[in-house]
């Protein structure tokens, strides 16, 4: 029921970005379809809704963000480094790294993270013993815990404190 | 004044965007098409979706592009991993000079 | 350090490129905005033709899709161009449908690539 009522102002919030100028015939209709989508796809939403109330995981995101774009700065020059080299410097392959992340939230978005950012691919994920296929533009190590370390090491405990 | 910064992010942006293409067509195997192209066409066209918002400022159009970026930075990852699960198990190759493929030989040990 | 020669100049030609397709011919102050603006549209109308060489040359099915995902994503770029240059606020309304269509499509033909049904 939590899950339900959280989906509805998710939902809201949403149609109140796409109908900006607020009228009531908008925001009446909006209700109605709100009422509807959190009644029939409520409860596939989230498993753990009492995560919601807690204020610092919102505090951890906010500090989360900046540091996400600048990497994805960064990775966008690197690209266009190798991209635009005459020679094609690159080095690719398909290495394994290890997580202790289990919830499927924090797992979304940590390979979304991996996609973003310098020089990785998210391939795979196996959930159950937490490993993470990861293509790396330029191997640097080969070895898992030196690649865990290298891949995910900034962003893993930030998404810990948000999502477990 | 805030309409030359518009325009100075759409031009960033286009200019991220010619750079994945010419990556889509300059590199050797699917994955390293992916991984330019993805990252660069996403991270161009919010920056000229950005550039849309500075224009407009918080009109219809304007939240419609913030949300625009939002509904980008979530989905073209979520794709990109799609396709390379994709590539993997009807069985493109990686490249000739690869290092390694731990996803392959994990992948016969099943 | 003659490597690192090439990539500058590589570099430089590209950006000159950049500058030359925005500000050549030199408009006047009045009309440069909408001249710009149309100039945009041909630097992504070469992102496209990229793409499209790349459906046409692929040498295996993923190559293409991946193309057709990365003309999706253009799409919307052409669309934000196009709300800015004519003014017509419903334009970013056809990119924000186009963006959530294309990934539908995307997944759809990832897992027809992969060679299973939908149940799974």
């Amino acid at each position: 029921m939590k899950s339900r009522i959280i989906l509805f102002f998710l939902a809201i919030l949403v149609w109140l970005g796409l109908t900006w100028p607020p009228d009531w015939q908008h925001i009446s209709i909006g209700i109605l379809v709100a009422i509807f989508v959190a009644f029939m796809t409520g409860d596939m939403f989230t498993k753990r809704p009492h995560l919601f109330r807690h204020p610092k995981r919102y505090f951890w995101l906010l500090y989360y963000l900046p540091i996400f774009i600048w990497e994805c700065i960064k990775a966008n020059f690197d690209v266009a480094y190798r991209v635009g080299h005459p020679d094609l410097p690159i080095n690719p392959g398909i290495v394994k790294v290890k997580t202790s992340l289990k919830s499927d939230t924090g797992l979304t978005f940590l390979a979304n993270s991996i996609t973003l950012t310098p020089g990785t691919l998210s391939v795979d994920v196996d959930q159950e013993e937490g490993f993470l296929y990861v293509h790396w533009l330029n191997v640097k190590d080969k070895d898992i815990e030196k690649a865990t370390k290298l891949i995910i090491g900034r962003f893993e405990p930030i998404l810990k404190r948000i999502f477990e | 004044m805030i309409e030359i910064i518009g325009y100075i992010f759409i031009a960033v942006g286009l200019m991220f965007d010619f750079f994945g293409c010419l990556g889509l067509v300059r590199l050797p195997d699917v994955y390293n098409r992916l991984q330019a192209s993805t990252k660069c066409v996403t991270l161009g066209t919010c920056s000229i979706l950005f550039g849309l918002f500075l224009f407009k400022g918080f009109t219809a159009s304007g939240i419609k592009a913030l949300l625009c970026i939002v509904f980008l930075i979530l989905t073209a990852p979520v794709s990109a991993h799609a396709i390379a699960r994709g590539a993997h198990i009807s069985g493109v190759k990686l490249w000739d000079k690869s290092v390694c493929d731990k996803y392959e030989e994990d992948k016969k040990e099943m | 350090m003659n490597r690192r020669l090439r990539w500058l100049a590589g570099l430089l030609i590209i950006i000159a490129l950049f500058v030359g397709i925005i500000f050549y011919p030199p408009a006047s102050m009045l009309e440069w905005q909408s001249i710009s603006l149309m100039r945009f549209f041909f630097i992504l109308s070469l992102c496209c033709v990229f793409c499209l060489y790349r459906i046409m040359r692929g040498p295996t099915p993923a190559d293409r899709v991946v193309s057709i995902d990365i003309l999706g994503i253009l799409i919307v770029g052409f669309c934000a161009v196009l709300g800015i240059s004519t003014g017509r606020p419903w334009y970013i309304d056809i990119g924000i449908a186009w963006a959530l269509q294309s990934f539908i499509a995307t997944i759809a033909l990832a897992k027809y690539l992969e060679g299973k049904g939908f149940e799974e």
